[in-house]
């Protein structure tokens, strides 16, 4: 990226390197949400609905590990991915997919801390009724699921949000490669380390947009869902 | 109507069925049976056990001890049994999908509910108001569209937890008059109501509840006319069972 | 089913955004280099040139030199590009490297408060090490165990400094790369040692400029190795050696030596040259 144009001119003429690096940012996040959406909203609708031993030292451990630190989480799937590591096999180190399989453990947790929130509060509401109406396991999931899906959005929404505003994970895993690994939050890191606090600055200010607009969107779900489901 | 299964849960049996949690017993021993007719009140002030004792005919907990038999069947899933409870949730959804929701789980034919739909709401009175989302409804519009959702599972018996407890005189006389309409398709129902008045215009049998054990299973007649127990003396003549 | 849906599209998603990358893998390595080759965009002016000519795409982890070889060591680069020619002996002589082969070199420059409050300047690092030492002014260390660092630390010892046993507050360590290093002194205007590399391309400088610079003491010598394919079977070794040739050919030599920022050259192609 040439470092002398200013932040507003590259977003102004679309510049192909910085739309790169937005669209990557935005797809390994997207990614990684859409990996944790599918493995933390069982975890968050099991924890919901069953009552086990141990379940609420399962519950702290979850609400905890929302705050696991991104470069611990990037230490761990370097030392897993690392070709002398257990699944270095695969040659995912340096890899957009080594980005999206770290955010997707550290927004795992949020998602299904939240989703569990979320479910455990509509099932308290509705176990009586779905009973009642003789619905089944698969059905009462899925019926609550549905039903709070404008509040389970916002869940996504703001693992979103930390996934594509970290860069401890994806700087560690990712490697930084320029037109390959680089994302938003990583080109600031590196920008920064250049001492080109404009380009670097102008860059953040991208990313706060999208976080920004992200979390207008976040609103507008829960008040469209609000006026279409009360 | 639906094609109705062959077999019937009624008689719906109790049989010295008790209900504890931990040390408290909320039923005592109770032996009953809900049979096809007439309505059957359950009255009794708060604390006696009412909502407990349709919970457990509706077969949604289990006696600690004792038995309860559907159609001389035990554990038989709620398919013909269907329940309003005192404060029915309602799904987040328009008034019509509750109802449809509700037709779904219980098997209907996927083509039928549009109509039926409409034939529910116009029975409860709520003619226009399926595209509305049904928690923006009032306390008494929720409770009639819980009956509407009831009814469309097509149940033989129907169980109304105070329908009309927080109701005001016109809310409760809608109430009243859909439990009547529904009385007159030959489904039995089973309500409580700490109401007399309310006992009095809807019941073709009454159990008296205090303490979580049945002081007196009668006709409405007779216990109005003839209560033969002191409790059923008191609370006739309006004095407080505490 | 709404949600059944919902799940598959996301799955999908994932798929998709996962699956992407693998058509880039093809004709690829990954050398893993030192931030200064980075931050000073010499992979930027000559990469382009050897994917014009090879059609092999250089991903560059750029790391200090101790987590670069670090990293070969693992396995998980192709190439390491780094300057600490012990370190680099001691890789190949420990089997993670096939052999090391010299390319360029840059120099060192010590940098520091325009004023000079030490009285540092001049063209002796020792003296300026010295006079630094004395004064107690403040100095920031990358602390990194980085090539840098590594010179630093040796810079140091030549200069009769202990300084692990004489450091004061006035010597801060910041465990980060040149760039952050920089950026620090710049904050409290604090002496540094860079490359001149990432001086030249260093924008956020304050009031900071060159006290010590042209001692042969200074120099900073490149060097390229092939991580070994005998310890890493899935090492790209073919496209690894067209790369490291193409860096010590004189066309890769040529495109070094053409790199300048501001009319000023930075890197000094020497792959010839005998000991480097």
């Amino acid at each position: 990226m040439p470092g002398d144009a200013s932040a507003l001119q590259l977003v102004l003429s679309a510049d192909p390197a910085l739309m790169g690096i937005v669209w990557l940012s935005l797809g390994v996040s997207l990614a990684a949400v859409g990996l944790a959406t599918i493995v933390g909203l069982p975890i968050g609708a099991l924890l919901a609905l069953t009552r086990f031993p141990g379940r609420n030292a399962c519950i702290v451990v979850l609400n905890a590990l929302m705050g696991l630190p991104p470069v611990v989480v990037g230490l761990a799937v370097y030392l897993l991915l690392s070709r002398s590591g257990p699944l270095g096999s695969w040659g995912l180190l340096f890899t957009p997919k080594a980005m999206v399989i770290a955010q997707a453990i550290l927004v795992t947790p949020i998602i299904a801390a939240l989703a569990r929130q979320t479910l455990e509060d509509l099932w308290v509401e509705y176990r009586d009724e779905l009973a009642a109406m003789n619905v089944g396991p698969v059905g009462r999931i899925s019926t609550l699921i549905w039903d709070a899906r404008f509040s389970l959005v916002t869940a996504l929404l703001a693992g979103f949000g930390r996934a594509a505003a970290e860069v401890g994970a994806v700087i560690i895993v990712g490697g930084n490669i320029d037109g390959f690994t680089r994302t938003m939050t990583t080109a600031i890191a590196l920008e920064t380390s250049k001492g080109d606090l404009p380009l670097a600055i102008g860059l953040g200010i991208v990313l706060i947009a999208i976080v920004v607009a992200v979390n207008a969107l976040a609103w507008g779900v829960r008040r469209t869902g609000e006026r279409f489901a009360g | 109507m639906a094609v109705r299964a062959p077999s019937s849960d009624l008689p719906i049996a109790l049989e010295n069925a008790s209900v504890s949690v931990g040390a408290l017993t909320i039923l005592d021993r109770i032996s009953l049976a809900f049979s096809p007719g007439t309505p059957t009140v359950l009255i009794g002030p708060n604390g006696s056990g009412k909502t407990t004792l349709i919970r457990l005919a509706m077969g949604l907990i289990e006696p600690t001890s004792g038995r309860i038999t559907f159609g001389g069947r035990e554990r038989v899933p709620p398919l013909r049994r269907a329940i309003v409870f005192q404060r029915p949730a309602m799904l987040r959804r328009s008034a019509a999908a509750n109802i449809a929701y509700a037709m779904a789980a219980a098997g209907i034919d996927r083509a039928r509910r549009p109509g039926r739909i409409e034939e529910l709401l116009a029975l409860v009175g709520l003619t226009g108001f399926g595209e509305r989302p049904a928690r923006r409804l009032s306390g008494g519009e929720q409770q009639r569209l819980a009956l509407a959702r009831a009814l469309a599972r097509d149940p033989e018996v129907l169980f109304l937890d105070e329908p009309t407890a927080s109701l005001d005189p016109a809310a409760t006389k809608a109430v009243e008059d859909v439990v009547q309409a529904v009385v007159a398709r030959g489904i039995k129902v089973v309500m409580s109501t700490h109401d007399l008045g309310e006992a009095r215009r809807l019941a073709g049998d009454i159990v008296l509840m205090h303490r979580g054990r049945v002081i007196e299973s009668t006709t409405a007649a007779e216990f109005f006319s003839t209560p033969k127990t002191q409790e059923a003396r008191r609370f006739v003549a309006g004095e407080l069972l505490v | 089913m709404h949600t059944r849906r919902t799940l598959i599209a996301l799955a999908a998603l994932a798929a998709f955004a996962t699956a992407t990358p693998a058509l880039a893998q093809e004709k690829s390595i990954v050398v893993s280099s030192t931030t200064s080759t980075q931050d000073s965009g010499l992979f930027g002016h000559i990469l382009p040139m050897f994917k014009a000519k090879t059609g092999i795409d250089v991903k560059v982890v750029s790391q200090g030199t101790g987590q670069a070889l670090d990293t070969g060591r693992r396995g998980d680069a192709d190439v390491v590009f780094v300057h600490a020619k012990s370190q680099e002996e001691k890789f190949v002589a420990d089997g993670f490297g096939v052999k090391r082969s010299p390319v360029m070199y840059n120099d060192f420059v010590l940098i520091g408060p325009k004023n000079d409050p030490a009285g540092a300047k001049g063209k002796d690092i020792v003296a300026g090490l010295k006079a630094i030492k004395d004064k107690s002014a403040p100095f920031i260390s990358r602390g990194d165990r980085s090539g840098t660092h590594s010179a630093e630390l040796a810079l140091w010892k030549t200069a009769g400094i202990d300084i692990a046993k004489d450091k004061g507050a006035w010597y801060k360590e910041i465990g980060q790369g040149m760039g952050a290093a920089l950026n620090t002194a710049s904050a409290s205007n604090s002496y540094v040692l860079t490359d001149r590399g990432t001086w030249l391309s260093f924008k956020n400088r304050g009031d900071l400029d060159i006290v010590v610079e042209g001692d042969n003491k200074l120099f900073n010598q490149y060097g390229v190795i092939l991580v070994s394919p005998e310890k890493h079977k899935h090492v790209k070794k073919e496209f690894g050696q067209a790369f490291i040739d193409w860096l010590i050919s004189a066309e890769g030599q040529k495109a070094i030596t053409d790199y300048k920022i501001n009319g000023q050259q930075l890197f000094f192609a020497n792959a010839t040259a005998p000991g480097a």
